[in-house]
């Protein structure tokens, strides 16, 4: 990056979401610079999950902006009004960001490698061999390279999130979203996946990753943004956040995750 | 005791001569039923080999018979075309019932409601006379031009009333397994599909209903050999279906028992094909899916004589070798 003020990956300003009556986030601004990792922390119903949905728009946001790479990801500006897009538009725009799940959601029914190839060859129209030999790159990466043709129940949970992330990574996107990737597994697998995700990080990936993992936030984490609410309590450095904090919900929070 | 090894607990199954003999409960109740099923059968093989009113070799005679195989031929074509129309009706009618239009969706609702809620004989009859109804089909704007003009009288065949009657009404039964299938699907899966930058038509073909014909495909095939045996119906219409050509037959020869030996030997042979091979097609479909694998035919056979042995799902933290395929 040559410009003095980059287009920053990721920048939301005052974002709304309801839950039919429920309004569950509160107003959200946050700004994630190229290559940088940010990590959100918060108590459970904080709203953290919801609003990283709302970055790709598997949630419609009710007021606000989010802006991935300088373009909004479900609309089109015109005159000054919001145009929303089609559903073929939205997904090209989906394709550029990766997303890692809690429960996995490893396509079942395809083999390990069929799930990395699955979509550059049906959303990018890539040909089938190159897209496999770039699996198969990934999967050597995230040190699966044996479970090519394994179907994913056969895979730990470990294992499974390691595919997750290798099947998002071959679609090459700019942005990677992690919603409590490591809540679903056993305590002895999470290291297995957060070395995936250090690896992933030093690599200079722009991240957003929602996690209770404090210890990987501190090592990891450019920023660290505590939420609480549905609202951003405060925000900084990990230095700042985890061993200076300002505010009285973020000293709570932790001194129960830490204890 | 002088017993030389510690007493380990003994595996199942086996029996060391430590252990005290286990007499087993004796069960009089199996034995009496037995008894009574044995007995009864005989009577019944005893009764349908000697009543010469069976007439056996009348029977099997007519199972080659050139009418009765023709007729054979246009139930399988019947049920194959009835459930290849209940089956793309039954994936538009689903998709409508979850459609965010309540317009749609109310009008699925009301297709399945008046298809399952009125009989198929009646159904039937009623295609069939639907010249009386409307003695010309036509398009076009009412009491102005019109696209096209059709005799009712010519187009709705009784084969064409079949297969509208069979087909519209297997759509509205297929539509609820449809529904159900594609509510098994996890979520997740959806989510996972669209954040990948898939269009919600290739989320539905490529990730929703594949995993969905898991649970689809065993009710399809319990409806398919219900629709091979329902299209005995249309012998009301006069289609020479393996029915109506037993029926032509016996009206000439009063051999009416044996042939209607004759068309339930077919039905059931027809029957034990399709079952079998829908177990086959159940196995394709449980791809990757450890739990629900079960033993093949074969194996299944063999298990009574080697101990079985069943898998156990891996549990989350468990690591195991995908050896299954």
């Amino acid at each position: 990056m040559s410009d003095a003020a980059p287009t920053p990956m990721v920048e939301a300003r005052g974002v709304h979401k309801y839950y039919g009556s429920n309004l569950v986030v509160k107003g959200i601004d946050l700004t994630v610079a190229p290559g940088e990792v940010t990590c959100l922390l918060g108590p459970s119903g904080s709203g953290k999950s919801t609003f990283l949905r709302c970055i790709n728009h598997l949630e419609k946001i009710n007021a606000g902006t989010i802006r991935v790479a300088g373009e909004l990801v479900g609309y089109r500006e015109h005159n000054g009004r919001l145009h929303e897009l089609r559903d073929a538009e939205i997904a090209q725009r989906r394709s550029e960001i990766g997303m890692v799940f809690q429960q996995f959601n490893l396509f079942p029914h395809m083999t390990v490698l069929e799930n990395l190839v699955e979509a550059p060859v049906q959303v990018r129209r890539e040909d089938t061999a190159t897209a496999r030999e770039r699996g198969l790159r990934l999967l050597e990466r995230v040190g699966l390279a044996d479970k090519a043709d394994a179907y994913p129940r056969s895979l730990s949970g470990g294992q499974q999130q390691r595919v997750a992330v290798a099947r998002a990574l071959n679609m090459r996107p700019k942005l990677m979203l992690f919603d409590e990737p490591t809540s679903a597994l056993d305590p002895e697998l999470v290291g297995e996946v957060l070395d995936v995700m250090r690896d992933l990080a030093a690599d200079g990936m722009s991240m957003i990753v929602v996690t209770h993992e404090i210890a990987f936030a501190r090592e990891v984490a450019d920023t660290v943004t505590f939420m609480d609410d549905g609202v951003v309590v405060e925000s900084g450095s990990p230095a700042q956040v985890l061993g200076d904090p300002q505010h009285q919900r973020t000293r709570s929070f932790l001194a129960k995750v830490l204890s | 005791m002088t017993t030389a090894t510690p007493p380990a607990a003994p595996a199942a199954g086996t029996v060391t001569g430590e252990s005290p003999q286990v007499v087993p409960v004796r069960r009089y109740g199996h034995w009496v039923a037995t008894a009574v099923i044995v007995v009864a059968g005989v009577l019944l093989l005893w009764s349908v080999l000697t009543n010469p009113n069976f007439e056996w070799d009348v029977a099997l005679g007519y199972l080659g018979n050139g009418q009765v195989l023709h007729g054979l031929l246009v139930t399988l074509m019947l049920t194959l075309v009835a459930m290849v129309v209940g089956c793309a009706i039954g994936v538009v009618m689903a998709l409508g019932r979850e459609s965010r239009n309540p317009v749609v969706a109310g009008a699925a609702f009301g297709y399945v409601a008046f298809f399952r809620g009125t009989p198929l004989l009646v159904q039937l009859i009623f295609w069939f006379n639907l010249a009386a109804l409307y003695p010309v089909l036509t398009l076009g704007i009412p009491s102005g031009p019109h696209l096209f003009e059709l005799d009712a009288n010519t187009v709705i065949t009784p084969m064409v009333a079949a297969i509208l009657g069979l087909g519209l009404n297997e759509g509205a039964y297929m539509s609820e397994i449809v529904r159900a299938g594609l509510q098994s699907v996890d979520p997740g899966q959806i989510d996972a599909a669209e954040a990948l930058g898939m269009r919600k038509s290739q989320v539905f073909r490529r990730i929703v209903l594949p995993q969905a014909m898991r649970v689809i495909i065993p009710p399809t095939g319990n409806q398919t050999i219900s629709m091979l045996k329902t299209t005995s119906l249309v012998s009301v219409i006069a289609i020479p279906d393996v029915l109506f050509a037993v029926q032509t037959i016996y009206s000439r020869n009063f051999q009416v028992v044996p042939l209607l030996i004759t068309v339930s030997i077919w039905y059931l042979a027809v029957t034990t094909v399709l079952s079998i091979g829908q177990h086959f097609v159940e196995r394709r479909f449980r791809r990757g899916d450890n739990r629900l694998q079960e033993p093949s035919l074969l194996a299944t056979v063999r298990s009574g004589l080697v101990p079985w042995r069943r898998s156990r799902p891996p549990g989350p933290g468990e690591p195991t070798e995908g050896s299954r395929r």
